[in-house]
């Protein structure tokens, strides 16, 4: 798989490695998906643990750029540097490029080559179809850097058509209550609402106002979301039997009391786990994920192939395991700032 | 099967009771003879299945993915149970699912060698939450927040009778208890109540503290020791023996000596001890016979049980609950002097004038094998459950020590991913000269919702060093932990080990470098009295566990 016969002669961690600010890459002189604000970034994706406010200059995907600029104020203080898909540009010595990663809108895997090596930074990715965003592309590499957050034999996300069908079936159940569906404003929100329209919902979609700018950012890069209106200009509504999107924390907020004796509906791939369902007070746990399950994680490792794998974020050491079952040279790479548990 | 695991299902999600309440009724009404039964036996703790123990769980799923995988695995979920069913993949081609009725009376007449094949071609028909249902049912810990009680109110409920109606007449019920379901729901006679031994529901305390006693008249109280052992209930009527712990929980298979002991037919309350001689051992040799299935002939000699006597419900055949305390008190003293009974005596009734009075005998009696007084109106009738007013446990104030927080590992069931398990050490003087810290003990409860989150995240943000599940943390944070006693162990490096320690304060305020030692934990044992049972020979010591027969 090795792309050149440097591979065996240059160590891949000389020059892109962990520091207390991010990962850097030395010949770049550059951060990926830095914690703090650095010179130079180039970010994967949009999510609050990728992309941070007050770099002097930053390189994304057209769509992570703009993202950032609904979260940051317009950024006007950073100098961005837009690149899509399949496009690349040399930065120092290094040539990076962005491949669809199936995250969120605008998620890529950095792709990173350097005297003949290649090293993918895959950010977070799922590898089932998301209506939102471009499918996962595997890129052949050297080294691949791979998330972990649902690395263990037991996350096995079921089929999102499925979870939808449950919310669905509970909507017609207790057609006199509110369904509060508690969803990441970022990619969660509007996969959701995608999914429901497939499924054959078009009634109207409330959303809490947490979760407008980013839908309208959505709706102006082509995503469709169907009827969809804030909470707050609701007039003689009483939401019984309404589906009601807001973010997680909203759900047990004095915010959530307005409505009819809701239904408290979470989806996170954490909803898998029962003691983390409860702990997050859901009462119909929706398993609806942006990130690869165990299987897509196992699979995406044979499919990308790469000799040496290195294993951030979650839980590391089970897939570290795997891997190096696979006669892969795996290890875990502990990256500042990234959160145990988020989805 | 499916009906039952969506039932588990929605109860583990439902914290409300009265809910938790609806979706059993709605269930047991809705749900025909016989499974209604084993789920309401299932409910109640009243299904074992010898042959489908956890230890063969793991195997299947060390199986599957691997043993370090499994640990992984199991170590995050939490649950053994869920784990296996997580992992485990439907196959479509395995046929229909089990009904709940096949499950129980094929896993009843199955041998140990056809379990496991059965069990596996189970685990490929269900899904996800059928195979947690009945991985959950025969490893006999459901955890969906349903008491045996709570399950009985529901049923209770289905016929609209008190809880306590059906609480007497359950014993002397069979699964799956077609006689209970003809009674509620079809009219038919009610079964046999105090039909052999039935187990009558206890009457417990409210916890009370000094200021509050002085709004009470002493005259109208009498006090006992709280013996600290195990509540229980000795039942024998129609010829049938019984010990029950005082949750109505049968114990009779872990105590023969007991039940050999019976030459009566009454029904008593009182504390079951593990006494030699005249002394009462401490709890830590009751604990020894808890929990077991059989016992052997050298833990019968060397850890005798007996029971000390605080009331009597029936009398050779008479009701006697409806007496006041005194009086139940004068019968229970004449039946005890008419024999000796070695293995059955009386707990004496303490004599005060005041309320100082029996807060200096109180005082004194710290360690002496006692949990504190038991106080009780002497017009008191024998009623069931927690009535407020009537009885009174005044405990005896714990013990603290400020320690230090030296490892933390995830805790299980409801806790499940916050580091809940605390091992916490006292300084002593190091092999190179100077200090370092001992663990004396481990506690997991005692603190807050938010305390625990608090402590979880101090844990992951001052983590330095990982073994397997278990983490280290920096030597930094003092808690301050509350325990009812303390004895010799030779089991820890620090020599101690403490009863029933939990948190009782985050001292963030105190440095660590400030926290008690292991020499002045030495000193409460000397406090406690060589002569005390509490100092004595523990060597079988280890960091005491939550005791769920135990009154909390």
């Amino acid at each position: 798989m090795a792309i050149t016969t440097a591979t065996e002669t240059l160590n891949p961690r000389t020059w892109l490695y962990p520091t207390p600010r991010g990962l850097y890459c030395e010949p770049g002189d550059f951060y990926i998906d830095p914690a703090f604000a650095v010179p130079r970034a180039v970010i994967t994706h949009g999510h609050g643990d990728h992309a941070r406010p007050g770099h002097r200059k930053a390189l994304a995907t057209p769509e992570t750029l703009a993202i950032m600029r609904t979260r940051f104020q317009d950024m006007p203080d950073t100098e961005q540097q837009a690149l899509k898909y399949g496009e690349s540009v040399r930065i120092g010595e290094v040539e990076v490029g962005f491949a669809p990663a199936g995250h969120i809108l605008g998620s890529a895997q950095a792709v990173l080559a350097y005297r003949g090596q290649r090293i993918v930074v895959s950010g977070d990715y799922k590898r089932r179809p998301d209506p939102t965003c471009p499918p996962f592309e595997p890129v052949p590499c050297d080294v691949f850097i791979t998330e972990a957050t649902f690395a263990l034999p037991v996350f096995h996300h079921p089929s999102d058509a499925g979870e939808i069908g449950k919310l669905l079936r509970s909507v017609a159940t207790f057609p006199e209550r509110t369904h509060l569906v508690g969803v990441y404003a970022l990619g969660k929100c509007q996969r959701v609402i995608r999914l429901l329209r497939e499924a054959g919902y078009d009634k109207r979609i409330w959303l809490h106002g947490g979760l407008l700018s980013l839908c309208k950012l959505y709706q102006d890069h082509g995503v469709d979301l169907g009827d969809v209106a804030p909470v707050s200009e609701a007039i003689l509504e009483t939401f019984k039997g309404a589906i009601v999107l807001c973010p997680p924390s909203a759900l047990a907020d004095r915010w959530s009391r307005r409505f009819a004796d809701p239904i408290a509906a979470v989806c996170s791939g954490w909803m898998n786990v029962r003691a983390r369902a409860r702990q997050r007070g859901a009462e119909l746990p929706l398993v609806i994920s942006d990130h690869a399950d165990w299987p897509e994680l196992t699979q995406t490792l044979k499919d990308v192939g790469a000799p040496r794998v290195w294993v951030t974020h979650g839980r590391e050491e089970a897939l570290v395991h795997y891997a190096r079952g696979l006669g892969i040279d795996a290890e875990a790479l502990h990256l500042a700032g990234r959160e145990d548990e988020e989805s | 099967m499916q009906a039952f695991a969506r039932l588990l299902d929605s109860l583990s999600f439902q914290p409300a009771r009265n809910a938790k309440l609806r979706l059993i009724e709605t269930y047991l009404r809705e749900t025909p003879d016989p499974d209604r039964g084993w789920a309401l036996a299932a409910l109640t703790g009243g299904l074992d299945f010898p042959s489908a123990k956890p230890a063969l769980l793991r195997g299947f799923g060390q199986e599957k993915i691997g043993e370090e995988l499994f640990a992984l695995s199991y170590d995050y979920v939490g649950d053994l149970a869920e784990t296996l069913a997580l992992i485990w993949k439907t196959d479509p081609a395995a046929g229909p699912p089990p009904t709940l009725g096949e499950v129980v009376e094929t896993l009843q007449r199955a041998t140990r060698t056809q379990t496991p094949a059965i069990l596996k071609r189970w685990l490929d028909a269900l899904d996800s939450t059928g195979r947690w249902a009945l991985l959950k049912l025969l490893t006999g810990a459901l955890r969906v927040g349903v008491s045996a009680r709570l399950a009985k109110q529901a049923v209770a409920n289905i016929g609209s009778q008190p809880v306590d109606a059906v609480e007497e007449v359950w014993h002397g019920l069979e699964v799956p208890y077609r006689p209970l379901f003809d009674w509620l729901l079809q009219g038919a006679p009610r079964p046999q109540s105090n039909a052999g031994a039935a187990f009558l529901p206890a009457m417990l305390a409210n916890p009370i503290d000094r200021s509050e006693l002085d709004a009470l008249d002493p005259a109208h109280f009498r006090a006992e020791w709280k013996w600290d052992g195990i509540r229980v209930q000795v039942a024998a009527s129609g010829g049938l023996k019984r010990l029950y712990s005082r949750a109505g929980e049968d114990v009779s298979g872990a105590f023969p000596d007991i039940i050999e002991a019976i030459d009566f037919e009454s029904v008593f309350d009182g504390e079951l001890l593990v006494r030699r001689e005249t002394a009462v051992a401490p709890f830590n040799d009751l604990q020894q016979r808890l929990n077991r299935k059989t016992v052997t002939p050298k833990m019968l000699k060397e850890h005798p049980a007996h029971v000390r006597l605080y009331d009597v419900l029936w009398l050779e055949g008479v009701d006697l609950r409806a007496l006041p305390f005194d009086e139940r008190r004068v019968r229970l003293e004449a039946w005890i002097a008419r024999k000796e009974r070695p293995r059955f005596d009386l707990s004496p009734l303490v004599t005060f004038a005041d309320w100082v009075e029996l807060a200096a005998k109180r005082e004194e009696m710290r360690a002496d094998g006692i949990e504190g007084l038991m106080l009780k109106r002497g017009d008191s009738a024998y009623l069931s459950g927690r009535p407020k007013g009537p009885w009174f446990k005044w405990k005896r104030d714990p013990m603290l020590a400020d320690c230090v927080l030296m490892y933390a590992q995830r805790g299980h069931g409801k806790r499940s991913s916050f580091y809940s398990d605390f091992t916490f050490g006292c300084w002593r003087d190091g092999a190179a000269g100077g200090r370092e810290l001992a663990p004396v003990g481990k506690a997991y409860f005692g603190f807050t919702d938010e305390e625990l989150r608090w402590l979880d995240k101090w844990v992951r943000d001052h983590t330095t060093n990982r073994y397997g599940p278990v983490r280290e943390v920096e030597q930094k944070l003092v808690l301050e932990i509350a325990f009812d006693g303390i004895a010799r162990s030779t089991r820890h490096k620090s020599g101690v080990a403490m009863r029933f320690p939990r948190i009782s304060r985050i001292r963030t305020d105190k440095p660590a470098a400030e926290a008690d030692t292991v020499e002045n934990l030495l000193r409460l044992l000397t406090i406690s009295g060589p002569e005390s049972p509490l100092a004595g020979g523990m060597s079988h010591a280890h960091y005491p566990s939550v005791i769920v027969t135990e009154e909390p």
